[in-house]
């Protein structure tokens, strides 16, 4: 049974309005269902549920606004079904995107950030070591809980804006001590330093971590200390899309990891131990093609940081890249990020070679692309996961720059000095 | 008599519909039609809409409690969902649907394995949990 408190229980008869009422049946609900026998403060959260999945979707938000809910917490936005800032690029059904962009509104409506991003992490204001929230969308949530060390459980649709509208979540799992430790070791230390290193590795790190972890805490043993966070985000995307991974430990760089012991909490786990051929196996199973023959681009899932942004830019400067003419570079990002590299000028260059920068939205979720005539490159575990069964296309998996490069070519390119010949 | 632990509660009464894995509802459930459709699924093709629907357990995405809602909305939600293994987004769904709609679906939890009835046999299911073959 769920103790509540004596206000939570007067919001639960509806002395606090009909919106606020429904969302504390969700959460108590919620809280019923894991067995959780309380609820706890949270300082902010992140909802999903502004992606657009049918009529349910907006009146359920209505439902809300009209009855007179306003978020208790500050509230990001993860992406909608539309990009706002630009519509034209939609090549959907009118109604379709109205209804997106409606409920996208409600959302606002409700007193949520307009952020309209799966990577509220990339903001400046973004929750600190051991801040209990609650976060949706599963990238988001692995993130936050990993490099973070923010707590959160894996809140889905409903329960993300009830969360936030009542300030509270139900108390179990991730949001304590007991259920963050790690459960199976996956040592990459056989895989050596040089590919492990390639920022290409890391979503291939985190499909194969999905995989082998399934919907327990893994403690990765062998990446180098010195990985950022857009490496850890590539991992922690393409984990929970292979699995159903909410918190991954990196041994010597996550911040509850320092040690095996205080990672595991000294108890014994499974260890699993992969080779550079286990990797190179991890790497074309996220390759679904059966040409080289180059259709598109797409970069941006999770959306693309600033420092992507940079890098993205030297690549192309430096290499000297010259993309066809017409040839579809897409690059989704936030609406935040893409000012700040505006301002800074990173985004010029790739502009210059034919990139469509996508924001609020992603190439996998909204019709956007075009179709497309050869495989899809990504340098995404996420979106070559998703978009075959999404969008119908083959994909072919590379690092950063070897989708740039291949753009420049026309086909896929693999770079020998990382992979081997 | 079998019971169950009550994850949303509500009364209901269905043919049985098993299935032999886990379920996503999102991408897995057509909330128009009530039909699986998930393409890796080995019960492909299956009408569960009014069905009570038995699996082992509820599988991946978050999005599934929006399918639930919207297949409650469309008149093609199963009758109740009996699970093997507890989870939180398909209760979160029922409640939805409830306040929505008006559609209870009560969502169980319990020992699916031993319920013996064939596919196709009327099954009613109770507020408190109980689960018991319905007179034809």
């Amino acid at each position: 049974m769920v103790e509540l408190t004596p206000d939570e229980t007067a919001i639960l008869q509806g002395e606090r309005g009909p919106g606020l009422q429904f969302a504390a049946r969700i959460v108590t609900a919620a809280a019923q269902a894991v067995g959780a026998s309380r609820l706890v403060e949270i300082t902010r959260a992140h909802v999903d549920g502004c992606l657009y999945h049918g009529v349910a979707s907006l009146d359920f938000a209505r439902r809300l606004v009209e009855g007179g809910a306003r978020v208790a917490v500050p509230t990001t936005l993860n992406v909608g079904g539309v990009d706002l800032l630009h519509p034209e690029l939609w090549r959907g059904e009118p109604d379709h995107a109205r209804a997106a962009a409606e409920l996208m509104e409600l959302y606002v409506a409700l007193g949520c950030t307009p952020t309209f991003t799966c990577a509220p992490y990339q903001l400046a204001d973004r929750p600190g070591l051991g801040e209990t929230i609650a976060w949706a969308e599963s990238n988001a949530i692995v993130f936050a809980n990993s490099v973070l060390g923010a707590r959160t459980n894996r809140n889905g649709d409903f329960l993300d804006i009830a969360c936030a509208l009542l300030g509270k979540a139900p108390y179990y799992g991730l949001l304590t001590d007991e259920g963050r430790r790690a459960e199976v070791m996956i040592d990459l230390s056989p895989v050596g330093e040089r590919i492990l290193a390639s920022d290409g590795a890391a979503a291939v790190v985190g499909h194969l971590t999905g995989l082998v972890a399934g919907d327990r805490i893994p403690l990765l043993v062998g990446l180098p200390p010195d990985v950022g966070e857009d490496y850890l985000k590539a991992v922690g995307a393409a984990a929970a899309s292979s699995g159903s991974v909410a918190m991954f430990h990196v041994l010597g760089v996550t911040p509850e990891a320092p040690d095996v012991e205080t990672a595991t909490g000294g108890r014994p786990v499974e260890r699993v131990v992969f080779d550079r051929d286990a990797l190179i196996a991890a790497r074309d199973d996220l390759d679904s093609r059966t040409g080289d023959r180059l259709g598109a681009v797409a970069l941006g899932t999770p959306h693309f940081s600033l420092e992507e942004f940079r890098r993205a830019d030297r690549i192309v400067r430096e290499e000297g890249i010259r993309v066809p003419d017409g040839f579809p570079i897409w690059i989704n990002t936030s609406r935040t990020v893409l000012e700040q590299a505006e301002s800074e000028g990173v985004t010029r260059s790739l502009v210059e070679q034919g990139a469509r920068i996508v924001v609020d939205t992603c190439t996998y979720v909204a019709p956007l692309m075009e179709p497309v005539d050869g495989v899809v490159m990504t340098n995404s575990g996420k979106w070559a996961f998703y978009a075959p069964s999404n969008l119908g296309v083959e994909v072919a998996f590379g690092s950063l720059r070897e989708c740039l490069v291949s753009a420049g070519l026309g086909r896929v390119w693999r770079d020998p000095e990382v992979w081997g010949a | 008599m079998p019971r169950f632990r009550v994850l949303f509660a509500g009364e209901a009464e269905g043919p049985l519909l098993r299935l032999s894995e886990p379920l996503s509802f999102w991408g897995g459930y057509d909330p128009h039609s009530g039909e699986i459709v998930d393409r890796r699924h080995p019960d492909r093709g299956a009408r569960a809409a009014g069905a009570v629907l038995v699996m082992p357990a509820a599988r991946g995405s978050s999005s599934s409690s929006s399918v639930l809602a919207e297949a409650a909305r469309c008149g093609k939600a199963p009758a109740a969902i009996l699970l093997g293994a507890s989870d939180l987004i398909l209760p979160v769904g029922a409640v939805v649907a409830d306040e929505l709609y008006g559609v209870r679906i009560p969502v169980l939890v319990g020992e699916v394995d031993g319920l013996g009835w064939e596919n196709g046999t009327p099954v009613k299911v109770g507020r408190d949990g109980t689960v018991t073959q319905a007179r034809p």
